[in-house]
């Protein structure tokens, strides 16, 4: 219980800088500059002629600093380009430049990497790079591929198919059923199983008079490298208030005043703070919400532990519904459907690049099976997230998450002489790279009793910064996994290191959730684009209410006055035979279903 | 990378069958050590989503212990069997028509009038809430307290498996606290104010045209934001 006595040395490291660390924070917000060797400054610009000083570098600067000629009245000694570079981005390590983002990410993130991935054989993205774990499910047979099924006779005959009951799912399944569909939302485990009940740090959405829609559109372009399709990053971010108002309409408990004002926060890349919260517990709390208010409705029939192994194509070539697997008794049922939405969420359980996951043990990728099977197309699957902050002790806790929250609240990374390294508001990718490279490059990190590399998160700070109670208020879950193991995260700080956390890629949609194949929708994480190569925090639980809402619309809209022509599995067979020709020699099948852990200990 | 190398091997019993496991395991990991390979009892893996309600005893102790098996660590001579769907009585509602009192939870729930205080629910609560207090409040009409002390419930549904009142108190909390987001609680000025924008176009034009933008002028109105972050 607890950490060992040798961590426990190093934990006091950190914090025996804490309070060095938390007043440079804290101090005053302008840097006056009087440069001492050749005088005072006559212009602002004259900093970009002080060696060293860059345009980038001046630009991300110039709103800090006043010139002054009197010596004495500086509070910086500006004679060289490193003293300012100390104390840009005041209070903080400094921010990285683009450049700099750049060198680091190239240098340490998973992404560009040589190993670990392949072009695909089969299909639309044929000749695109994608992780070996991934393209391991593309090769591979169909569950269907010998199985003799009667397509005929449908078990269920409804308007909307909603296969996926995560958050994106359960969205899509209400806004269709309000839209006047018949639903049927089926899902592989229990209703509600799904990352979305992992997401803890909150929701962005821009309702505050300092920000606006357009704002949020730039952190999000930006953040993703400006890789995203920016039509799917302009209904995400001007849908986000709307979905925030219907969210706490249906009974959200969402941080706010006694006024009613929202709380938000900063998460990494954020330019304005737009993170809505509810506790640490924010997309359990929106899970749980939307649970119940499809149970307060007998229209929307749910059907778990049957997940679909494929969907239906009839002979129009348009998506008529799916075949599904009761895990319980083997048996499989024919559903048809007028439209369907795919809403399976994320690829974390293949464990690419033999990295630990926050994710669900249903996120095995089936929905980028099911939908590339029938022709729609991938984008960005070259491309995972790497969470900063996965839990790096204690051994049973390995890769869980541990909120960005934490470090919007004020919580910094520390490396193992105590020392903060990045400023712990990076974007996603960029942050975890810099966490890699203290480990693995500078030798910084710490090592585990189990061999596993960490850096401290300085829990602790938070209460200093936000005062007592701040942890086991705005973060009770976080506080009560610690507590379990003997870690009081409000007094010790936590050891991490990035998991693999998010697919920012996934199948290809248009703004209204259609994709190539008339019928067949998308939402959420099984969906890409929107992010680019990196999603920001608190973009996820955004993402699949808004392309769920907008998926139930699609769907319903479909369905009305659609006809349902004769089902069919030819494009399995097609499939099949593709394999084949690409001299695909294999006894995988694909979608997985579930990981298997058996006889394992990891 | 794991500790299987120098942990110590206990051996504990899956619904009475004998297997050794390294000690350090979770429960969950040790039933997947074990051979088994989860359909139901198995979620988020992390201790937040409530699939995984365990109740064990172990040998020579009365005492019928419970836990969540993603966060509980085996111990010896554990007799352990996962309860990973439990029954529930589930009232259905329009929750923008019900009134935030106590009435409208003991219409939907007669039941929670037969609360006797016995406390099980908060003995068993993996979460360590006090549910017994929150069933006391949610019985006066106090939806606020039922929400604060409900607030981190994972809906495991351990609670309702040892109520002799044969409360199912998780879906009571939902409804009060839903209650209470919903009615109790004063609307966000900003936000209402800000959809009402949007819905009348505000930002349509500025978002068509950053669409259709030049990656320069993209990267320059995106270090300009940064540039102006709003502080801490």
């Amino acid at each position: 219980m607890g950490y060992t006595p040798e961590l426990k040395e190093l934990a006091e490291k950190v914090a025996a800088t804490r309070e060095k660390r938390i007043a440079k924070r804290l101090a005053p917000k302008r840097i006056v500059a009087y440069r001492e060797d050749k005088g005072p400054f006559r212009d602002i610009r004259d900093l970009t002629r002080v060696p060293g000083i860059d345009a980038e570098i001046f630009e991300a600067i110039k709103g800090q600093v006043s010139l002054t000629d009197e010596p004495g009245k500086t509070n910086v000694n500006t004679a060289d380009a490193q003293e300012l570079e100390k104390l840009d981005g005041i209070g903080y390590f400094k921010p990285m430049t683009m450049a700099e983002r750049e060198r680091v990410l190239k240098k340490f993130h998973p992404d560009y990497k040589d190993t670990g991935m392949r072009p695909l054989v089969v299909g639309v993205n044929r000749g695109e790079r994608v992780p070996d774990e991934f393209a391991d499910l593309i090769e591979a047979h169909s569950l269907l591929a010998d199985a003799q099924i009667e397509l005929g006779k449908p078990n269920y005959d409804v308007d909307v198919l909603v296969i996926g009951a995560g958050g994106a799912g359960a969205s899509a399944a209400l806004i269709a059923q309000e839209e006047g569909a018949k639903v049927l939302l089926v899902t592989k485990l229990r209703h509600g199983d799904s990352n979305t009940v992992m997401a803890e740090g909150g929701i962005q959405a821009a309702d505050k008079p300092q920000d606006n829609p357009v704002i949020h559109f730039l952190d999000v372009v930006g953040g993703g490298h400006f890789s995203n399709d920016r039509e799917l990053v302009a209904a995400l971010t001007n849908d986000a208030p709307m979905v925030i108002e219907w969210l706490e309409r249906l009974g959200v408990m969402f941080g706010k005043d006694a006024e009613g004002v929202m709380y938000t926060l900063h998460g990494g890349g954020t330019s304005r703070k737009r993170m809505h919260s509810a506790g640490d517990m924010t997309g359990a709390e929106i899970m749980r919400v939307l649970r119940d208010e499809i149970r307060n409705r007998p229209q929307i029939e749910v059907v778990e532990f049957s997940p679909v192994v494929e969907l239906l194509l009839d002979d129009a070539g348009h998506c008529g519904g799916a075949v599904m697997k009761n895990m319980e008794t083997g048996d499989f049922k024919i559903v048809r459907a007028k439209s369907t939405v795919i809403a399976t969420g994320g690829i974390g359980r293949l464990h690419i690049q033999g990295f630990p996951t926050t994710n669900h043990y249903g996120a095995t990728a089936d929905g980028l099976i099911l939908g590339y099977r029938v022709g729609v197309g991938l984008r960005f699957m070259d491309s995972i997230q790497y969470h900063p902050t996965g839990a790096a002790y204690p051994e049973q806790n390995i890769g869980l998450l541990i909120t960005e929250k934490v470090r919007g609240l004020g919580a910094e990374p520390v490396n193992r002489d105590g020392e903060d390294f990045v400023f712990p508001k990076e974007p996603r990718d960029v942050e975890s790279s810099a966490l890699m490279r203290e480990c693995l490059e500078r030798g910084k990190g710490v090592l585990t009793p189990t061999g596993r590399h960490g850096v401290w998160l300085d829990s602790p700070m938070i209460e200093i910064i936000q005062g007592p109670g701040t942890i086991q208020h705005e973060l009770p879950a976080k506080y009560k996994q610690f507590m379990r193991h003997g870690i009081d995260i409000s007094k010790e700080p936590m050891l991490v290191y990035p998991t693999l956390h998010y697919q920012n890629g996934g199948l290809a949609i248009k703004p209204d959730t259609s994709t190539q194949i008339p019928g067949l929708f998308a939402a959420g994480e099984v969906a890409g684009g929107i992010h680019g190569r990196n999603r920001l925090m608190g973009n996820s639980l955004l993402d699949i209410t808004v392309f769920g809402r907008r998926a139930g619309i699609a769907a319903a809209k479909f369905a009305r006055g659609a006809e349902v022509g004769e089902l069919t599995l030819a494009h399995v067979e097609r499939y099949e035979r593709e394999l084949k020709e690409a001299g695909v020699e294999t006894d995988r099948t694909s979608p997985m279903i579930l990981p298997d852990y058996r006889y394992k200990t990891g | 990378m794991g500790e299987e190398g120098k942990a110590r091997m206990i051996d504990i019993y899956i619904m009475g069958k004998k297997y050794q496991v390294p000690e350090t395991l979770t429960i969950l990991k040790a039933i997947e050590y074990s051979g088994y390979q989860f359909i139901r009892g198995c979620g988020c893996r992390g201790g937040i989503c409530g699939a995984c309600g365990t109740v064990y005893r172990t040998a020579g102790d009365y005492k019928l212990k419970s836990g969540l098996a993603c966060q509980t660590v085996v111990e010896p001579e554990m007799y352990l069997a996962q309860i990973p769907f439990y029954p529930a009585n589930k009232a259905t509602y329009d929750i923008e028509k019900l009134e935030p009192t106590a009435e409208a939870l003991i219409e939907r729930y007669p039941e929670l009038l037969r609360c006797m205080g016995c406390n099980a629910c908060s003995k068993v609560c993996p979460q360590d809430l006090e549910v017994m207090e929150y069933m006391s409040a949610a019985m006066k009409g106090e939806l606020e307290r039922v929400a604060e002390l409900s607030f981190e419930c994972l809906m495991c549904g351990l609670c309702a498996s040892r109520c002799p009142g044969e409360n199912v108190q998780y879906n009571i909390g939902i409804l009060a606290r839903r209650l209470y987001a919903r009615h109790m609680r004063p609307k966000a000025p900003d936000l209402t104010a800000r959809v009402e924008e949007i819905k009348n176009g505000r930002y349509d034009e500025e978002l068509a045209h950053l669409i259709q933008a030049k990656d320069e002028e993209l990267t320059r109105r995106y270090k300009e934001t940064q540039a102006d972050r709003e502080p801490d």
